[in-house]
């Protein structure tokens, strides 16, 4: 598939839930190879606009166009009940059919690959995550939508997870839709970003929705600021249990 | 070899141990024991109405189940009670409501008891054609549709992303539970069918890992259970149903061994 196919595209999309609008004049497209971003406070309707694209709520009003059927998504929040028995292997493959070899390879990617045969319910927040993103990966989808991929992971990890989903919107050519709280990644490696608090506050490439005024509205002056230009040197390491070392 | 009447109890409830074994585990995977036991409830009234209509009973609790279970859909979107205020609600009414037609059918020789533990003892070869008949028919369904539905019972939303139509597959299912149940209601009777669906997927869980095991354990435990039960009831002149039961809890309770000896090696 070539570089800029349109995936999915919402126009002037809306959710009612009695009595008002969890959000409302939704528009956006998301293309093969792009990285769009949703960012905006809690309850800003992020999640609700994700799942609209995704089909799983349908909009009361504004249309939702799909162009492809492989889609992958890493929800915000799975609860698996233990009543439930589940290896990462069976979870792998719940709605695909994998081999061995191909879970293994994806689980790899996110370096989880000895998880393969643990239950699912004795993984850590962060190992959980990771699995998520490997299922998602292995289903090589045309478009993935990515909630909060990376809730629980420690520091490093963020880093080594947001390098994995840069790189398979590189390497599958995917279309990728992000909800984030981290405005770092999102302005420095996503293609367009649509900015949320109940509709539209502004939205375009990141160099110009910073300097938006809605934008600096919603998240103040000065985080809008240090976040954007942040960049983190470490001058010293930290041993597992926390402490410094230089 | 079917003349004998206990041969043909033995044949008609591993028939029906095979269908709980995996409708049971999605049961409990998806917490609905207690609607489980609403559509067992209310097969008392698809039963009376068999009676009073002269229908096949299996036809007319599937009918009347399928029916409770669109209404408890429909109230869901009418009220915000929780399901199992509503479930019980359905429950007891339509119980109520068998108990009191019976009332009016007392020109008929009614074994109540009957009814309510069922009679394992008093089965056709016409229950056996119909049990193995429509078991084959409701796991014949279930095979096709278990990606999809299993899919959905982990995850909701995933399995909606990704297409696998889960609102029409929960549908599905609700529809065959109303099948097991009248399936299996004229031996296990009404009060203790939820427990052939529950208990053998509950043991089988305590010394499994993994989900299609999970589901042939609690098939086997289900045998285990029909074919111990009705020697014991044999033996013991006890009810069919309820030595059945008995028997599913004691294996249970054995399952429950394992994990405990596994934790104390662990400390």
């Amino acid at each position: 598939m070539s570089k800029n196919n349109l995936l999915v595209s919402l126009e002037n999309a809306g959710i009612y839930k009695s009595p008002k609008w969890l959000i409302r004049g939704v528009s956006l497209e998301v293309k093969s190879g792009q990285i769009v971003t949703l960012i905006g406070p809690n309850g800003s309707g992020k999640t609700t606009t994700a799942k609209m694209i995704l089909n799983i709520l349908e909009p009361d009003e504004g249309s939702l166009k799909r162009y492809t059927n492989k889609i992958a998504y890493v929800p915000q929040k799975i609860n698996i009940d233990w009543t439930m028995p589940l290896r990462v292997v069976d979870f792998m493959r719940l709605t695909n059919n994998l081999s061995d070899n191909e879970i293994i390879e994806s689980l790899n990617q996110t370096g989880v690959e000895k998880l393969f045969k643990e239950q699912i319910h004795g993984l850590s927040g962060g190992e959980f995550q990771r699995v998520l993103l490997s299922r998602a990966i292995a289903k090589k989808p045309e478009l993935l939508v990515l909630d909060e991929p990376v809730q629980g992971v420690d520091f490093n990890g963020e880093i080594d997870l947001y390098n994995i989903i840069k790189n398979i919107s590189a390497n599958l050519n995917c279309g990728i839709l992000l909800v984030s709280h981290d405005l770092h990644f999102v302005m420095s490696a996503t293609d367009h970003v649509v900015c949320l608090n109940g509709h539209i506050c502004c939205s375009g490439k990141p160099s110009s929705v910073i300097k938006d005024e809605a934008y600096i509205e919603l998240f103040g002056e000065h985080r809008s600021k240090t976040l954007t230009y942040y960049q983190h040197d470490h001058d010293h390491t930290h041993a597992s249990d926390g402490s410094v070392s230089s | 070899m079917l003349d004998d009447f206990f041969t043909r109890a033995l044949v008609a409830g591993i028939g029906i141990a095979i269908i709980t074994g995996p409708l049971g585990c999605l049961v409990i995977w998806r917490r609905l024991s207690y609607f489980g036991d609403t559509l067992a409830h209310s097969a008392l009234l698809g039963v009376t109405l068999a009676y009073a209509f002269s229908l096949n009973i299996a036809f007319s609790v599937f009918v009347i189940s399928a029916v409770i279970a669109l209404l408890l859909l429909n109230l869901q979107k009418r009220t915000r009670l929780a399901g199992d205020s509503l479930l019980g609600l359905l429950a007891h009414s339509t119980l109520a409501i068998g108990l009191v037609l019976i009332g009016f059918l007392s020109s008929i020789r009614f074994d109540i008891m009957g009814l309510l533990f069922g009679d394992i003892l008093a089965v056709t070869v016409e229950d056996i054609a119909l049990v193995w008949i429509g078991g084959f028919i409701i796991l014949g369904i279930l095979y096709f549709i278990w990606k999809s539905l299993f899919s959905a019972t982990v995850n909701y939303d995933l399995a909606s992303a990704e297409g696998m139509k889960p609102n029409i597959y929960n549908m599905i299912f609700t529809l065959l539970l109303a099948g097991v149940i009248a399936l299996s209601i004229k031996m296990i009777g009404t009060l203790l069918i939820t427990g052939l669906l529950i208990i053998p997927a509950a043991a089988s869980r305590n010394i499994t890992n993994n989900p299609k095991q999970m589901v042939f354990v609690a098939i086997l435990i289900g045998i285990l259970s029909v074919t111990i039960g009705l020697f014991t009831s044999l033996e013991l002149n006890t009810s069919s149903g309820p030595s059945i039961i008995v028997i599913a809890l004691i294996l249970f309770i054995i399952s429950l061994i394992p994990l405990e000896l596994r934790g104390k090696l662990q400390k």
